[in-house]
This record gives structure tokens, C-alpha cells and sequence, in this order.
């Protein structure tokens, strides 16, 4: 018997489950992909709002600049790649003054610390490349970059050493309410596709199943909510590009639409996007020709010579709209321990850890949990070898000789890093996972390189046969058999 | 910090045949440093036979090829450290590497060869849209897998792109049972050698489908299907020519980019064109005494031309560790224009002083031409001219400069395509 079942492995159920590993008590994680973010947590803009654009009083507004205010010290404590760089949203010439007025005030209502308009040298001196036509700006001093896949497994691991127990590849099939609690059944899959179903009881379901929260709502609540999956399509530049801006560069919305952002990564690439389409499949993760053919000249209303040739990949996520504009969040009134924390879309990464904070408060207080005596509240990531000095790097190579065996070359991603992220807690079992710990992969020949050797470290490290060893979840493996046996 | 005369970045076809021209030339303090387990470089997944007809006057297959260089590496008693990684060098010549045995370490060269070959375009570089699933490989990362480790990337493919490496995938894979299906080529012609095509496509029944590329990748886990559309002048999709391969692999084979972030750490003057060093007629990029050579200074298609163009670069390396290259210079220059479908060359310019008595200047061509001619210009006087009954650009084409002819007032070279009248 569980105390809370958490349903989603996204950045919000991670944030929630650490903060729930706080209290005492029996939780578990049940996420659907081979890994903890995997869905939308992965494939978003990997900023942390300054919080200014959210309608005052609502739950985006106040957990958006309470979840951006936090993450200096989770940042610290957890080894999570955070920058404060500042966000500048530009109005172009064409555009009413009012706009980025009414932006601004909005910014003071929802307490954005420091936001003011900038324009002329002021402007251009912080970002030489913005498009001819941009006047003024509203300049987000508190706007900040993060690497989602850093964020949402420090959450995990953190909660996992805490006490949190994950079971991954796991789907959530029915919930229903029963003598004190929630009966929920699950099923697995394994690696080789061998499908077992298990029935779990809780005393409290927290509901952070993205854009399917709206399914596990529906399923135990008269209140009925509804997520529509909406699509953002982005470009991944080569890090030669990183610098073309040092601020994230929204656009003021105009007759055009909302507009992409331009930003630097916190590992210095260059992104561009979202597009915004709201679409029916739920696992509607393709790109598109209109997407792909919209974001450069969307972008270049805003930032100028964009250099195209650098992108290395694209890719598309899918925010959870609910109907209401709003985060979704609390108990469900007709549905006692169920705790909804849905239709969690943009600011959903900057609310992360402030939308923890608030459930597992809640949570713990109705089961009555106790705070837990000696909590762990530091994580400490892979180690990354660039981040070090040669001697420190030479040290770690005596110790470990696999921290001097580069695998990934594009990032110079060693064998030693590869490892940590196997044996770490939560440990990586797919390319797709090694990669989200490491950055191997993640270069600009996109895995050509250093693929088959990370195929062959999953097979040696972990026992996994080579025609298991996947990219991700499901049937997603590399190897189809040996030669001249297919 | 350890002294080189001459280090050597890449101990594949390129390092291997500069290293020894070198040391032939009289310099025998060299290190060459290779990434991988063993010399060669990508030779040693090229298992099928073709390489050497110039070199050696048979056909060997890459390791093959490879194991003579190296062989020759050995009786030299040349060094090299393997499994080693160059991570940076600097303007100076201070390499900074790293192996599992060394740790992170610095060399002093006084000279530096280019030898990093090339690396495949990848699926984002393309734009191409659709779903992420495993089964998407570049066609050399499918060639590893199926020549060095035995495993099979797939059963039903779709080849997207006709260079060499591509066709030669189409050929191996259905070799091993796997069905290739189609390849498919975004250009009205192929980007790789005619003989491939032949060999590689049109002896196994595999259709080659020019001016199409793919629309659209399907399969959320693994590869499901690819679709393809023709595209017209504009290389834009035509809509209603669509044609959906269901498979569960896309191999790419959509160029080659030369790997120069090591050259652009040391201030490396690169070409917008080849992506590659421009360099002068020693192969001596805009850094004085870094030379280049092979795929990462314009990619080749004959590992023969790959293996002499280096034993130019390492000659040259050798000379200027002796200061004799620097004594000769008066310090003029000849620029070499390529013009009327002449994409580049390599060299880009030359210092007649310290020209070789034949210079081989080789370039590619923009398009595909029929019964055209390599008209040589020295100014306006015409000084060669070969007739070419078809020239495209998947295969490289070559001119030899004669150091006597140059001697007098030339202030430029350019190379022109000319219809044959």
C-alpha cells in the first residue's frame, strides 16, 4: 500500500515527487517512457520565465515567478545548468506602443523583479543581431535558460535517493476509487516487449500525466477537464551559432501571432521556436513542412541573419492546454486524495518547482505525513569533464582511465561520463537516456559517431543483447539482427 | 611540454601517407595522433574492394589499402598514439589531447598536418520532417555497424541521397538480406561514381529515383515508412508525387562535411565552398606551418588522390621544419579562379617560388556537363584546354600546372568550362 502514487515522470511529477520525498511515507513514480522526461519536459523552449506574461491572479502567474525565484538555490544544490540571462521581448516599428506597456504593467502586478523598457544604443549594445525594425524592448533581467533534462532528473534522483520509488515503461491502464484510497492498474513492458499487469493501492494519486491528465481526471471526477495537445516545433543550431544572441528574444504578439523565441541554450546552441498547432494525436511529436518552413521567418522579425546552415536537428513537443488558460491544480472536489496537477503548459518548467512545493504541502497534510528526518537536499550530477581543469581532469583519469576515452566527439563526451549515467540511481538504459544525462549524441553530427560505441557500453554495462539495446521506449531498437540472419 | 618536429591530427589514409612523405623528406621526429583504435580511419569499414587501382595498379579493399600505408608507418617506426582525442590547438601549435593512458597532455609541434577527415550530414542538418524513431542512420554509422561489428541496422530500407557511401550501403545491406527499396536523390544527378551506380544499384535491380527526396518519416518507436516526392527546379516537393516505402530503415547518404572545429580552434581561414582550409600550392592553410590535406580540406572521392594530395602536404610539412620553404618565397602570389561551373580549387592560390615542377590543381564541378572542355588560363591567354565527354559533380576533376610555364608575368590562374564548339 502506497501513501501516494505520482502519475507522470515529466518535470512536474519529479518536482512534486522530491518535495513529497520530504515527508515520510511510502511513494512511487509510475511513468510510461523508458525514462523520466520523455514527453513535453523534453521538448520545450528550456527557459525559465521571469513570469510577466501570465494573467495576474492566476496559477501561472504566481507559480512562475515563485518557481523562478527558487531555482538559484536548486540550481546550486541539485547541479542543474541554470543562467540567469535575461529575456528582452521586442516590439518592432509596426507594433503599438501600448503592447509592451501593458506587458510591463502586467510584469508588475504578477512581482517580476527588475523589468523595465529598453530601446536605442541600450538595446542594440545588449543584442547587436535583433532585426532592423525592432525599436524597444522589454527587458526580464530575472529570465533564465535551463537544461529541462538536467532539472527533471535531478528531481527524480534526488527523490529517489529520498526514498521515491520509480517504475518506468510503466502505463497507467484504470483508477479507480476504493476503501481508502485509489486502486491503480498498471502495466509494464519490458525490454524484450513482454507485457505484465499489476494492481496498486494508494491512499493518494497525484495526476501529473501531462497531456493525458485530462484521461486520469475524467476517470475519477465529475469535474470534467480537457487537454488538447498543442504542438511547438523547434531548430537546434550548432553551437558555432550559440552566440548570434545572448538574451532570450521573444516578440511581442502582433497580427501575426504569438512569434518564436530565439534564445541561447544554457549549453550555448542557438534555439528557435515554438510553432503553435493545436493537433488530436497525443503522441503527435513529428515535425512538419509548415513547421519547419514557418520558424525562420517568424524568427527573423525579431533577430537578423540568422545562420540556417548550422541547425543540426529539429524537433517537436506538445504543451498540455487545458480550456481554462490555466494550470489545473489541487484536489478534485468530488474525488477526496486525488491531486490534479494539470493542463501544465507553458510556464510549466518555470512553475515546476513552486507547483511541487504547493502539492506535496497540501498532500502531506491531508495523509497527515511527517516531515523526514534527514532528508538529503543535495544531488550531485554526472561529471562532466569539460567543466574541469586539466589537473582536475588528469586526477579524475588516474583514478578512472574511462574519463580519458572520448566517445562523443562533437561534445567530448568520455566513456567515464557515460558510465556515472548508467550505474547513477535511476540509472540510463537507452541511447535517448545516456544522451539527456550526458549530452552524447547531442552534437552537431547528431549520434553518427558515437552511437554504435554507446550501443556497445548498454550491452556490456547493463546485459542488455545487442538487438534490445533502444533508443528510447517501446520497439525502438537499433539492431534488427546479425548479418546474414535476418 | 613534449617537442614534435611534425604532428600529425588523424591517423587515417591522409595522416598515414603525409606522415611518411615526410619522413622521406627527412624528418623523422613525428607523432601522429588517431581517435580510434587502430590507423586507417574509415578504410577499415570500408570492406569492399576498388581502392589502390592508381596507387597500387590492383584493387584492394580499404583495410587493405589501409594495412600498406600503415605497414609503412611501422618499417619507419613512425610514432602514433591511438584512442587519443585532439581537443584543441592553438595558433602557437600546442595540441592539447587526451587518452585513457595519458590523461589530458600538451605537444609542441613545429609544424601540424590537418588529417581529420569528414563527417556525414545528419537528418536535422536536412530539415527533413516527420517523426524521430530509432532506425534513421547515417549510411557510414550503418556501414560500421554491419562491416566492423556484424550487426544488421535494419531489414526493409530506404536510401536517401547517392553518394558513395550511400550506394555502396544499398549494395552491402542487400548482400547481408536486408531489402533495399529505393534510393532516392534530391539532385537531377547522382552525387557518387558512376561505377557504384552501376555496380552498387543497377546489378542488384535497386532503382535510383533523381529529383526526389523524402517528405515525411512515419513510426514512433521504430521506422514504419518513408515517403517520397519528386521536386522540381526549386528542389521544393512537387504535392500529388508522393510515394509511401513502408520499411523500417532510412539510411542517409547526403554529403559530407569536412571536420574542421579544430582547424577554426587554431585560426584557420576556412572556405565557405569546401568548408575546408584555403591553402596555398604546399597545402599550408592561412596559419603559417599548419598544413591540411584529405577529406578535411575538400572531400574526396578516390582514396588514391586522398593518399598523394597528403604525400604533397607532408613534403611540404618537412620542408618548413628545415626553413627551406620560407627561404624560397619572395612573397608573390597567384590566385587560381574557378569559373563557368568550377566550384572550387585546392589550392586556392600559389607562390610560384615555391611550386613543385607540376602542381595537380583539383576541383569539382557544379553541374553535370556534356561534351565540355578544362580550358587553363594563365590572364587571358589560354594555356591548356582537355576535352571532357561528361564531367559531374560527384566526381573530381584535376588539371596539372607546370612550374616552368608560370615563371614569367602571370598574375592569375583561372580554370574554366567551355562548351566544345
Amino acid at each position: 500500500m502506497y501513501d501516494v502514487i505520482v502519475i507522470g515522470g515529466g518535470v512536474t511529477g519529479c518536482a512534486i515527487a522530491r518535495e513529497l520525498s520530504k515527508f515520510e511515507g511510502k511513494g512511487c513514480v509510475i511513468e510510461a517512457g523508458d525514462d523520466v522526461c520523455s514527453g513535453t519536459s523534453k521538448a520545450n523552449s528550456a527557459i525559465i520565465h521571469a513570469g510577466f506574461d501570465a494573467a495576474p491572479g492566476s496559477n501561472k502567474a504566481r507559480l512562475n515567478v515563485r518557481g523562478n525565484a527558487m531555482m538559484d538555490e536548486l540550481a546550486e544544490k541539485l547541479d542543474i545548468s541554470f543562467r540567469r540571462n535575461g529575456s528582452l521581448v521586442v516590439r518592432t516599428a509596426e507594433q503599438p506602443e501600448e503592447g509592451l506597456r501593458q506587458l510591463l504593467e502586467k510584469g508588475r502586478q504578477n512581482g517580476v523583479p527588475g523589468i523595465r523598457i529598453v530601446a536605442g544604443e541600450e538595446l542594440r549594445a545588449m543584442e547587436p543581431n535583433l532585426a532592423d525594425t525592432v525599436v524597444e524592448a522589454l527587458y526580464a533581467p530575472t529570465g533564465a535558460i535551463v537544461c529541462p533534462f538536467e532539472m527533471t532528473i535531478a528531481f527524480a534522483e534526488n527523490a529517489y535517493e529520498n526514498g521515491m520509488e520509480f517504475r518506468l515503461e510503466t502505463t497507467v491502464k484504470e483508477i479507480e476509487k476504493e476503501e481508502g484510497g485509489y486502486c491503480v492498474r498498471v502495466e509494464k513492458r519490458a525490454a524484450d516487449q513482454t507485457v505484465t499487469t499489476e494492481e496498486l493501492h494508494t491512499k493518494a494519486v497525484v495526476n501529473a500525466a501531462g497531456v493525458y491528465a485530462d484521461v486520469w481526471n475524467n476517470r475519477v471526477s465529475e469535474n470534467k477537464i480537457h487537454i488538447t495537445a498543442r504542438k511547438g516545433e523547434y531548430l537546434l543550431l550548432d553551437k558555432v551559432a550559440g552566440n548570434h544572441v545572448q538574451h532570450t528574444i521573444f516578440q511581442l504578439p502582433g497580427k501575426m501571432g504569438k512569434g518564436v523565441l530565439v534564445t541561447q541554450t544554457v549549453h550555448g546552441n542557438l534555439l528557435v521556436g515554438p510553432t503553435a498547432k493545436d493537433i488530436d494525436d497525443k503522441e503527435g511529436v513529428n515535425t512538419t513542412p509548415e513547421g519547419l518552413d514557418y520558424l525562420p521567418d517568424s524568427a527573423a522579425v525579431s533577430v537578423k541573419n540568422l545562420p540556417l546552415r548550422q541547425v543540426i536537428t529539429s524537433f517537436a513537443g506538445l504543451r498540455a492546454h487545458e480550456d481554462g488558460d490555466d494550470f489545473v491544480l489541487g484536489e478534485a472536489a468530488d474525488a477526496p486524495n486525488f491531486y490534479n496537477a494539470a493542463g501544465i503548459e507553458s510556464p510549466g518548467l518555470s512553475s515546476a518547482p513552486a507547483i511541487g512545493e504547493e502539492i506535496a504541502a497540501e498532500v502531506a497534510a491531508k495523509l497527515g505525513l511527517q516531515k523526514k528526518e534527514g532528508f538529503k537536499d543535495t544531488r550531485k550530477g554526472v561529471q562532466h569533464l569539460a567543466e574541469l581543469s586539466m589537473e582536475q581532469r588528469n586526477e579524475l583519469i588516474r583514478q578512472n582511465p574511462a574519463y580519458g576515452n572520448i566517445i562523443c566527439r562533437c561534445e567530448m563526451i568520455s566513456e567515464g561520463e557515460i558510465l556515472d549515467a548508467i550505474h547513477r540511481p535511476i540509472g540510463a538504459r537507452s541511447l535517448d537516456a545516456v544522451k539527456r544525462r550526458t549530452r552524447a549524441g547531442m552534437g552537431r553530427c547528431q549520434s553518427g559517431f558515437c552511437s554504435p560505441r554507446v550501443i556497445d557500453i548498454l550491452n556490456r554495462e547493463c546485459g542488455i543483447p545487442m538487438e534490445q539495446v533502444r533508443k528510447n521506449s517501446g520497439a525502438s531498437n537499433f539492431i534488427v539482427g546479425k548479418n546474414k540472419e535476418i | 611540454m613534449k617537442q614534435y618536429d611534425l604532428v600529425i591530427i588523424g591517423g587515417g589514409p591522409a595522416g598515414m601517407a603525409a606522415a611518411i612523405a615526410a619522413y622521406d623528406e627527412g624528418v623523422s621526429d613525428i607523432l601522429i595522433i588517431e581517435r580510434d583504435k587502430e590507423l586507417g580511419g574509415i578504410l577499415n569499414q570500408c570492406i569492399h574492394n576498388g581502392f589502390g587501382l592508381h596507387t597500387f595498379k590492383e584493387e584492394l579493399t580499404g583495410p587493405e589499402y589501409a594495412a600498406r600505408f600503415a605497414q609503412q608507418v611501422y618499417e619507419r617506426g613512425i610514432a602514433f598514439k591511438l584512442n587519443t582525442m585532439v581537443m584543441d590547438i592553438s595558433e602557437q601549435k600546442v595540441v592539447t589531447a587526451m587518452n585513457a593512458h595519458d590523461g589530458m597532455f600538451e605537444v609542441q609541434a613545429k609544424a601540424v598536418v590537418l588529417a581529420m577527415g569528414c563527417r556525414e550530414r545528419s537528418r536535422g542538418a536536412l530539415n527533413i520532417p516527420g517523426y524521430r524513431p530509432a532506425g534513421i542512420y547515417s549510411a557510414g554509422t550503418a556501414q560500421r555497424l554491419v562491416n566492423m561489428e556484424g550487426f544488421m541496422p535494419g531489414k526493409e530500407v530506404v536510401i536517401l541521397g547517392s553518394g558513395d557511401i550511400g550506394l555502396i550501403m544499398a549494395r552491402r545491406m542487400t548482400l547481408e538480406g536486408a531489402k533495399v527499396k529505393v534510393v532516392a536523390e534530391l539532385m537531377p544527378y547522382s552525387g557518387g561514381l558512376k561505377r557504384n551506380i552501376v555496380q552498387c544499384l543497377n546489378d542488384f535491380d535497386i532503382p535510383l529515383k533523381l529529383s526526389h527526396t523524402v517528405v515525411d518519416i512515419e513510426g514512433k518507436e521504430r521506422v514504419e515508412a518513408v515517403t517520397i516526392a519528386q521536386v522540381g527546379a526549386d528542389r521544393k516537393p512537387i504535392p500529388g508525387t508522393e510515394e509511401r516505402y513502408t520499411c523500417d530503415t532510412l539510411l542517409l547518404s547526403c554529403g559530407l562535411l569536412p571536420e574542421n572545429e579544430l582547424s577554426r580552434t587554431a585560426g584557420v581561414e576556412l572556405s565557405p565552398v569546401t568548408s575546408g582550409p584555403v591553402v596555398n600550392e604546399s597545402l599550408e592553410t592561412s596559419v603559417e606551418g599548419i598544413f591540411a590535406c584529405g577529406n578535411v580540406l575538400h572531400v574526396h572521392d578516390l582514396v588514391d588522390y586522398v593518399s598523394q594530395e597528403a604525400a604533397v602536404a607532408g613534403r611540404h610539412a618537412a620542408e618548413y621544419i628545415k626553413a627551406d620553404a620560407m627561404e624560397k618565397s619572395s612573397g608573390k602570389t597567384i590566385q587560381i579562379e574557378g569559373e563557368g561551373g568550377v566550384r572550387y580549387t585546392v589550392p586556392g592560390f600559389i607562390r610560384p617560388d615555391c611550386m613543385d615542377e607540376n602542381l595537380t590543381v583539383r576541383f569539382r564541378v557544379g553541374n553535370v556537363y556534356q561534351n565540355c572542355s578544362i580550358v587553363t588560363y594563365f590572364d587571358d591567354r589560354e594555356i591548356a584546354r582537355r576535352k571532357r565527354p561528361v564531367m559531374a559533380p560527384g566526381e573530381m576533376e584535376q588539371i596539372i600546372l607546370q612550374k616552368k610555364q608560370l615563371q614569367n608575368d602571370v598574375s592569375r590562374v583561372k580554370i574554366v568550362i567551355e562548351p566544345n564548339s
